[in-house]
């Protein structure tokens, strides 16, 4: 589900800093005078310009979205006011740009949601009406939404080769030597080989990170300022780890029990029903944490009122691999068997069950979009699924030594952790799947990897391994424009308990997950028809059916009992010509589309068709 | 009538006069010679008296002479005027001017009136009045309908009402009231706008313009046009009506007149007989042509839908029989052979027989020869459908032939290559085809003959596949329950759907079959080389394997799915580890036993759950046999087939599963009950779909989804009202109608006691 972008909202000025409030704020006339942030520079001229850096730097990001919105304000304002003034001026100049500015029609395509696939019935003036108006109102929002784009500032980044050059083979070490001094800063590595392997996980804003060491090790830093927010040993082994809708609670899956942590270190609760728990995940608009247990139950615990809402059994043996897809909040869970099985909260088995590999399956991913789902098993391979509607793998490779842990970037890099490698690849354009032919950059690790996450909104990789953490870039990984109002990474804590407090009351409900998200927008056609049933029986007749033609009676002769049936036969005959020549049509188009599928066939194809 | 008193008692009293004369005129004509004076009147009666026997005037009456006391009324005459007396004379006035005029106007008036109708008794009267007034009424509410429509149909309502301001934008000059020339070049400009009589500042426009501004709009104009037009419409609709019905006559009518005919042409002919019997002649053979046509025709026989309503109606109607009988006759009558024609008597046997024969049997087979559009073309396109058919079945052999061909030829490490070659040499001949199309309309028909041909082939193996795939999944049914391998049936099969089975999967035939090929395809995974030090080994493809067997693997697809086509994998640059940590080795070992084990019978039990899963969810069929009713019944007696088949409800079949053409997937067919309680499970009024509905809803309406502006706009109130202003109702000229006293409802409502009298007004006038 694309939102409206909206990095402009966030920002309240002033809020920000506490400078803001001693200094003027900004205007846009000031902002222009003032020098851009030093960000921008790129490397040193005499190295090879193949690199950009991956973002730019961030506290630029926040001015320009200030600024924008100072700038729109007094803009609407002078809107309001214009309308009641004649347009005339008295010099007689006219408005060079006159009208609205024009919205870039793909833009806006991308906004449409009614979905005008499906043949409409016929409708009456009044519905018509409506559905003018509902498309009307589509339109504008979508334009309107397109219009806003153009104050997402930034632009994703990119790895380039020069001609002929492997970026495969491009180092870490010359991507830090090529980006700016603040990028650079994001490349590090903890030497932690005392506490064994190591989970990780990011914050939503991709500002805190999470590790839980094996062997009892428990930290949350803010990892850009590198500053530790705590540090604990649980004295117990550590499965996994995981923040909850913010970055001052925290999960961790311990040998016995789950437990929950405030970011100062402080053991808020511990959760026994959720016992020898392997992988935890956390759907945040339903703010649900779903854990997968040693004994086969998945089990959803509700984190605003401290309820388990329900405990699946799977029945599959131990769960060891478990991932949930962004788009509709399903859980995937990958078996010894070879299959993937999807479930939601309210449904007792699951959704889907997909048969994926010959051998157990090692590791899942999903897309941001929910559109992609990789999946690597014993049989050493790696295949990436659709996950709209066919479930059918659209590529796949053997990899030497089989991916024991996947992750997917929020514009859709896939890395796959082997041994003590990792291999990005990326798509081709976007909304296309990795191709898994050539990856996209590689790197080697002090030690087997153990844990991977992409950060969000910065463009790079955290992966956890048996020698520490390693945080490593990845141009174009993350999504380069934040929305300020949802993930906020400059948030202060007076701006997170707000967001919290909206977060809480837009909180979905845990039974409105299935695989099609959009489902509550649709008509519970079953129940519908069960009731009109129901109220025919009721009745004894329908009152919605088409009564049967009753012939008027006319005057001279002409109502006889012979021309009364015939007028009757005329409508009969009328009715069964037009029924006749509707079958007639749905055969065609049937043929149609029986012979279509031969056009259609190249579709394994399309992804080279550009 | 003073006037006429006075002349009818001179009447009479002359008439008495001559009645008394009467009796005493001839028997005392001598006794009555009075003296000389009277002497010659005497003679001349004499005379008169002599002349008046020989005719008709006998009774000729002497003129009155003097007053007497009777007159008579029967002996008035007009001999003293010389010019008769007319009763228009006797009534009508004696002097010119009379008032007699107005007496004879109310006589005739009297004369065309007819006599008053009783007065309608007060129910029906107040009903009268009720439509009437009703009728008034809706007409001027009709005029608000477009008003109604339009605010139901307004996304926002605000009230009060504002008027709309009658520019949208006033004259700059307006604006700037106080503003004064004061620089010398203004003053300049003024000057010579003065001198110009140009208007400079408040009005803005001339007197003139203003007057034609103010001059009747062009909206009323084009008002008051289209009501005239639709005035002339109406009107001459009803002439054009008013006219055909003229013209329509009764049957009745038509009946007489045709009979008036009939016997004036007898008439005729009886006359021209006389007359001309050469003329008459070619007016018999005039009719016995016509009797011919009629014989041909068959119209007077009992076939036609009067007569056989007629027909239907005779058994209890009287006057159906009769008439009947006379069409009968009419037929004997028309078809009888004239004397002189009759020559034959074979033929009027023959037409006994056909007569025999009844007519509905002609009728019945007019109806099933005579042509039906529908049947005709559904007819000839079984045909036409045959015939493609059969030329596809012909033509694209070779085709498919040299795919399979091709395919053999070519490793299947590049099967995908493969297929985007001859896609691409495909494309390339169609656009071929398409040029040489383009360049020569002669050559066009074979080239379009071979795209047709390719296009037919591909077609052809799409539907053979998809045939076979059915086939096969019911094959897989039966064999699963026998266990019973249908290898050599299926055989035949794989060569041709090699090209095609890059991404259709299919289902696994037999078990047995599926074991062997989990063994065959085990094969190469035990053969791939474990992660060992060099890397190169790894990049050896597993289906690069020795391929004797891999006709059967592409059969089965979920095998297919399963086996990777990998991409050659020189292209990952790292290498993995060299040197790996003792654990890590162990790790690596473990793995390797479970590989070893794993992946056998993970399809075999897959496709187990799946059915498991197929058969939980169909649904269940009822069972209705009570055991030992009508039958013995005991511990081991079962009640027989055929009851147990009476008395089993079959369950309906229910839609097909999601995933009935996905192997490789069982997708959940239960319901989301929870979810299900979130949605709309009731239309809303004007929708009639539950897809016209759920398009309105597709738009999200939240910010989260939309700019502020958008969301602002998506959930702006209905109605918006000002606080602490007065909300009046709406009035004409509210929405920009001119408002007229009469049509306004507002007026209507403010005296109803104007509205109550109307009906006691109407009464009055109905009594006048």
């Amino acid at each position: 589900m694309e939102t409206a972008p909206k990095s402009v909202r966030g920002v309240p000025p002033g809020k920000n800093k506490p400078q803001a409030k001693r200094k003027k704020p900004r205007r846009y006339w000031e902002e222009e005078s003032a020098p851009p942030a030093a960000g921008a520079s790129p490397g040193p001229p005499g190295k090879k310009a193949r690199t950009r850096e991956p973002r730019p730097q961030r506290s630029r990001s926040v001015h320009l979205a200030r600024a924008a919105r100072s700038s729109k304000k007094p803009q609407i304002a002078r809107n309001a006011s214009d309308r009641k003034k004649p347009r005339r001026t008295l010099s007689g100049a006219q408005d060079p740009f006159p009208g609205s500015a024009p919205a870039p029609v793909e833009v806006a395509r991308k906004f449409c949601r009614i979905d005008k696939s499906g043949k409409l019935p016929h409708p009456k003036p009044k519905t018509r009406s409506k559905l003018e108006k509902a498309e009307a109102q589509e339109e504008e929002a979508s334009v309107r939404a397109a219009r806003a784009e153009l104050l997402l500032p930034e632009d994703p980044g990119f790895l380039e080769g020069e001609d002929g050059e492997d970026t495969a083979k491009i180092l870490q070490t010359d991507i830090v030597e090529a980006v700016d001094i603040a990028s650079a800063a994001k490349h590090f590595d903890l030497n932690l080989r005392q506490f064994g392997p190591y989970r990780l996980n990011y914050s939503r804003t991709g500002r805190h990170l999470a590790l839980g060491g094996r062997r009892g090790h428990v930290a949350a830093l803010d990892w850009v300022t590198k500053k530790l927010m705590c540090e604990i040993n649980v004295m117990e082994a550590v499965r996994d780890i995981h923040f909850l809708h913010s970055e001052a609670l925290l999960a961790v899956a311990q040998n016995r029990w789950l437990y929950i942590y405030d970011n100062q270190g402080i053991e808020l609760h511990c959760i026994r029903r959720c016992d020898r728990v392997t992988r935890l995940e956390f759907l945040p608009f339903h703010f649900l944490l779903a854990t997968a247990s040693e004994t086969g139950f998945l089990t959803y615990l509700d984190v605003s009122v401290g309820k388990i809402v329900t405990a699946l059994n799977a029945r599959a043996g131990r769960l060891g691999v478990m991932t949930q897809n962004p788009y509709n909040a399903v859980i995937h869970l990958g078996h010894s068997n070879g299959t993937v099985s999807l479930w939601s909260p309210g449904v007792k088995e699951p959704l889907a069950k997909i048969l994926c590999h010959r051998g157990g399956v090692r590791a899942v991913a999903v897309e941001s979009t929910g559109t992609y789902m990789a999946t690597s098993g014993l049989d050493h391979q790696l295949k990436i699924f659709d996950l709209r509607g066919t479930f059918q793998p659209l590529s796949a490779r053997t990899l030497p030594q089989g991916a024991g842990h996947l992750a997917f970037s929020q514009r859709g890099l896939l890395v796959a952790g082997m041994g003590d490698v990792v291999n990005i690849w990326t798509g081709q354009g976007k909304a296309s799947p990795p191709s898994l032919e050539q990856p996209y950059l590689t790197h080697r690790l002090s030690g087997h990897v153990h844990g991977l996450q992409f950060c969000p909104f910065e463009d790079v990789l955290g992966v956890g391994h048996s020698g520490g953490i390693t945080s490593m870039l990845v141009p174009g990984a993350a999504e380069p424009n934040f929305d300020g109002l949802e993930n906020n990474p400059y948030r202060s804590r007076k701006q997170r308990q707000e967001w919290e407090v909206k977060a809480l009351l837009e909180k979905v409900p845990a039974e409105l997950i299935c695989l099609d998200p959009r489902a509550l927008a649709k008509v519970d056609v079953i129940t519908l028809e069960q009731q009109k049933k129901e109220r025919i029986e009721r009745l004894g007749y329908d009152p919605d059916a088409k009564a049967a033609f009753q012939p008027k009676a006319k005057q001279k002769g002409r109502s006889s009992t012979a021309s009364l049936v015939k007028r009757k036969k005329k409508v009969m005959d009328q009715e069964h010509r037009d029924k006749v020549r509707q079958s007639l049509e749905q055969q065609q188009q049937q043929q149609q589309e029986l012979a279509k599928p031969a056009r259609a066939r190249p579709s394994a194809l399309d992804r080279f068709v550009r | 009538m003073n006037a006429i008193k006075p002349a009818k008692g001179l009447l009479a009293l002359s008439q008495q006069d001559e009645l008394m004369d009467l009796p005493g005129t001839y028997p005392l004509s001598a006794s009555e010679d009075e003296g000389d004076s009277d002497g010659e009147r005497k003679h001349q009666k004499l005379l008169e008296a002599i002349g008046s026997l020989n005719g008709k005037n006998r009774w000729k009456l002497p003129e009155r002479s003097e007053a007497s006391l009777k007159v008579s009324e029967f002996n008035v005459s007009s001999e003293g005027s010389g010019e008769k007396l007319a009763l228009s004379d006797l009534l009508g006035p004696v002097k010119a001017s009379s008032p007699l005029a107005a007496v004879r106007k109310q006589l005739s008036r009297i004369k065309s009136k007819k006599t008053l109708e009783l007065p309608l008794n007060k129910g029906e009267v107040e009903q009268i009045h009720r439509e009437a007034a009703f009728s008034k009424t809706s007409q001027t509410l009709s005029k608000w309908d477009s008003v109604v429509q339009k605010n139901r149909e307004a996304e926002q309502l605000v009230f009060p009402i504002q008027k709309e301001p009658s520019s949208s934008f006033a004259p700059m000059e307006h604006m700037f009231r106080d503003w004064k020339a004061r620089t010398p070049l203004e003053q300049e400009v003024f000057n010579l706008l003065h001198k110009n009589k140009q208007p400079v500042t408040d009005p803005l426009l001339t007197p003139v313009e203003k007057a034609s501004l103010k001059a009747m709009s062009l909206e009323e104009a084009k008002i008051r046009r289209a009501e005239l037009q639709r005035a002339r419409a109406l009107q001459s609709y009803y002439e054009a009506r008013a006219r055909r019905m003229k013209k329509t006559k009764s049957k009745k009518y038509h009946k007489i007149v045709k009979k008036g005919k009939a016997k004036q042409a007898l008439r005729d002919f009886v006359e021209l007989t006389k007359v001309d019997p050469a003329a008459a002649l070619e007016e018999l053979e005039k009719i016995e042509k016509a009797r011919m046509m009629e014989r041909m025709s068959l119209k007077h026989q009992n076939s036609g839908k009067w007569a056989k309503s007629k027909a239907i109606m005779a058994k209890y109607d009287l006057e159906a029989r009769q008439a009947m009988q006379e069409q009968l006759a009419k037929n004997k009558e028309l078809t009888q052979r004239l004397q002189v024609a009759s020559e034959s008597e074979e033929e009027g046997g023959a037409e006994e027989e056909e007569a025999l024969v009844p007519d509905t049997v002609n009728e019945v087979q007019v109806n099933a020869d005579g042509p039906n559009p529908w049947m005709l073309r559904s007819f000839s396109r079984d045909t036409k459908e045959d015939e493609v058919q059969e030329d596809s079945e012909q033509l694209p052999e070779p085709a498919t032939h040299e795919f399979a061909e091709s395919e053999e030829n070519e490793k299947p490490v590049a099967e995908e290559d493969v297929l985007l070659k001859e896609f691409e040499e495909r494309r390339y001949l169609r656009k071929q085809s398409e040029l040489k199309q383009d360049a020569e309309p002669v050559g066009g028909q074979e080239t379009k003959a071979s795209t047709s041909q390719e296009v037919l082939s591909e077609l052809r193996a799409l539907s053979k596949k998809l045939k076979k795939e059915n086939h096969l999944s019911k094959e897989q049914k039966e064999s699963s329950a026998k266990n019973v391998p249908l290898v050599q049936e299926e055989e035949p099969a794989p060569e041709e759907e090699e090209p095609l089975l890059l991404q259709r999967p299919k289902k696994v035939q037999t078990v047995e079959e599926l074991e062997a090929l989990g063994e065959e395809d085990c094969l190469p995974n035990k053969e791939l080389p474990r992660p060992t030090v060099e890397g190169e080994q790894m990049r050896k493809n597993p289906q690069s394997q020795p391929k004797g067997k891999s006709k059967k693997e592409q059969m089965i697809s979920l095998q297919q799915l399963l086996t990777t086509r990998t991409p050659s994998s020189t292209s990952l640059a790292v290498p993995t580890t060299v040197e790996a940590l003792d654990d890590e080795v162990e790790r690596d070992q473990k793995q390797m036993i479970k590989e070893a084990f794993a992946g056998d019978d993970v399809i075999k039990e897959f496709l187990k759950e799946k059915r498991e899963a197929i058969q939980a969810s169909k649904p269940k069929d009822m069972d209705l046999t009570l055991p030992g009713w009508g039958e013995w019944g005991g511990m081991d007696l079962k009640p027989s087939a055929k009851k147990r088949r009476r008395f089993l409800i079959k369950a309906p079949e229910g839609p097909p599963r999601k995933d009935k053409n996905l192997p490789h997937v069982i997708i959940s067919e239960q319901r989301n009950i929870h979810a299900a309680a979130h949605q709309v499970r009731v239309l809303p009024y004007p929708f009639t779909h539950h897809q016209q509905f759920e398009r309105t809803v597709q738009t999200p309406m939240g910010s989260t989804w939309n700019t502020q502006r958008a969301f602002q706009k998506l959930t702006a109130p209905k109605i918006v009202t000002k606080p602490g202003h007065i909300i009046k109702p709406i009035k004409a000229e509210d929405v920009g109608y001119q408002s007229s006293p009469r049509s306004d409802l507002s007026v209507m409502q403010s005296n109803p006691r104007q509205h109550s009298k109307h009906p006691k007004q109407l009464k009055k006038n109905s009594r006048d």
